[in-house]
């Protein structure tokens, strides 16, 4: 017996192809997962960085299915949770909300939803826009070349997820310094880790005077220390742990998505131009968007049960991964899936994960990708790229979010 | 045609209450609230169904029973 865990649906003894693959384009799925999807069907076996054998899902409807189901365990804790990436392997040690399963991951999950609700996020709405519209005429103050990264999308996931978490305005600069600096890609390992380690501490003290405040205000870390905290059902830890995994969770995320939006509408002029001409379809477009681009790629789950999905004879213990691009392509659930058109109006994408584990920040995160394409492509009419569109790097598969490093434009 | 939702379920995503203003709402909590328990127009039907397939939590139903009929008729 040599490699019991290697059957599945491949033939014969040919070596498993690898997962996740690099995008060779920043806004369509790695290529070889299309092949993969055509030759052997929706959920195919692959093998991950560590040599560990996996499922891959790749079609839209199975997909459906397994992230609502409970044997699909999402519990990063388990010792042999499967990871698509050594960077990932680390990240997936602070793993509070994310990587849990009901009903630890629900009542976790409870206690920061009302601050996600449809009608917070149109409180919050008001200010996002506002926030966009100061970035956009600061662009246009400096003058091009301008870059839409940092100039932007960072700054204002910064100010939204600063307006959630409760961050007072005056320690605004410091805060969006330090969580610019967590999550872009080109600052060394160790930056990354230094500007986490000032962010505990910031929020560890943030906690302390909140205690002290006689009136709670309105952010969410406010409802955490005067409710959970001061009830004791939850530990302080907890308090700073969901604020460090909502930061982290929203802000790359959102940043990415604004950037790479406007990347491809600027590669689709006659999209551009449907989305200028229409001042309600900011919502639609969005939606679109999410779906082409897809940046949060990878799902990552392990079988807690023997279980059979369609010719799929998934095991216990098995490393189960979802590629929501390839996914949100299946010809079966959108017609011309490859074909970007901001009219479509599907919702029913996977963008945003999907079961008990959906995005909680996702309202947040169309309200910010409205504005800020909005008031980007209104008040800049000219924008265009200020380089070749070659020449825009794609960030590696491995660091989770898809996306490019930077966006230069001029106009 | 009636809904059922569920709010034990409900993970607080609101993609009921961005499909349907007039059929969902969130309460305090940001958990799913029905505004009606029954839809009588067949674009408010649809409106339901929609919400219903995209609900992440499999939270919501929708059946074919008529205005105060326990759910669904017969066996
Ligand atoms: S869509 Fe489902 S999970 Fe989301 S608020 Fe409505 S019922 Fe709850």
């Amino acid at each position: 017996m040599s490699r019991p865990s290697a059957v599945g649906l491949t033939t014969g003894n040919a070596p498993l192809p690898d997962f996740p693959q690099l995008r060779t384009c920043p806004y369509q799925p790695p290529p070889g997962y299309r092949d993969l999807r055509l030759t052997e069907g929706p959920v195919v076996r692959a093998r991950l960085y560590d040599g560990r054998p996996t499922w891959v899902v790749l079609g839209h409807a199975v997909a459906r299915e397994l992230l609502i189901d409970p044997r699909l365990s999402s519990d990063w804790g388990r010792p042999d949770f499967p990871s698509p990436s050594p960077r990932r392997k680390a990240i997936q040690k602070s793993t509070m909300l994310i990587g849990m399963d009901p009903p630890e991951h629900s009542a976790y999950r409870r206690r920061v939803i009302p601050s996600f609700s449809v009608r917070r996020t149109r409180e919050l709405g008001e200010s996002i826009h506002r926030r966009a519209g100061e970035l956009v005429d600061a662009l246009l103050e400096q003058g091009p070349p301008a870059e839409i990264l940092r100039g932007l999308a960072l700054p204002l996931s910064s100010h939204t997820i600063c307006a959630i978490l409760g961050v007072p305005y005056e320690d605004h600069a410091y805060f969006e310094e330090q969580s610019a600096m967590l999550v872009s890609s080109q600052v060394s390992e160790e930056d990354a880790t230094g500007a986490l380690m000032n962010l505990r501490d910031y929020l560890t003290s943030l906690v302390d005077r909140k205690e002290k405040e006689s009136e709670p205000g309105e952010g969410l870390l406010d409802t955490l220390v005067h409710k959970d905290l001061a009830d004791g059902s939850l530990s302080r830890d907890e308090v700073i742990g969901l604020g460090i995994i909502l930061l982290m969770a929203g802000h790359e995320t959102t940043a990415s998505m604004i950037t790479l939006s406007t990347f491809t509408l600027l590669q689709n002029p006659s999209q551009l131009e449907a989305f200028r001409n229409d001042p309600d379809g900011a919502g639609p477009a969005v939606e679109e968007l999410l779906r082409y681009l897809s940046i949060g790629d990878v799902a990552m789950r392990i079988a807690a049960e023997d279980m059979t999905i369609g010719d799929a004879h998934i095991k216990a213990g098995d490393s189960v991964m979802l590629s929501a691009a390839e996914i949100n392509r299946d010809p079966e659930a959108f017609e011309d899936p490859d074909v970007l058109d901001l009219g479509r109006g599907a919702r029913h994408h996977l963008a945003f994960g999907y079961g008990v584990h959906q995005c909680v920040g996702q309202n947040l995160a169309r309200a910010q990708m409205q504005s800020a394409l909005t008031l980007l492509f209104s008040r800049i009419p000219g924008l265009r790229l200020a380089v070749p569109a070659e020449e825009v790097e794609i960030k590696p598969a491995q660091s989770g979010v898809q996306g490019i490093y930077e966006l230069p434009v001029a106009w | 045609m009636r809904i059922v939702a569920d709010s034990g379920r409900c993970i607080g995503a609101g993609q009921c209450v961005l499909t349907a203003p007039d059929l969902f709402d969130q309460d305090e909590d940001g958990l799913v609230v029905l505004l009606t328990g029954s839809v009588a127009t067949e674009a408010d039907a649809e409106l339901a169904r929609s919400a219903e397939h995209l609900c992440p939590a499999a939270a919501l139903r929708v059946t074919s029973g008529t205005d105060d009929a326990e759910g669904q008729p017969g066996a």
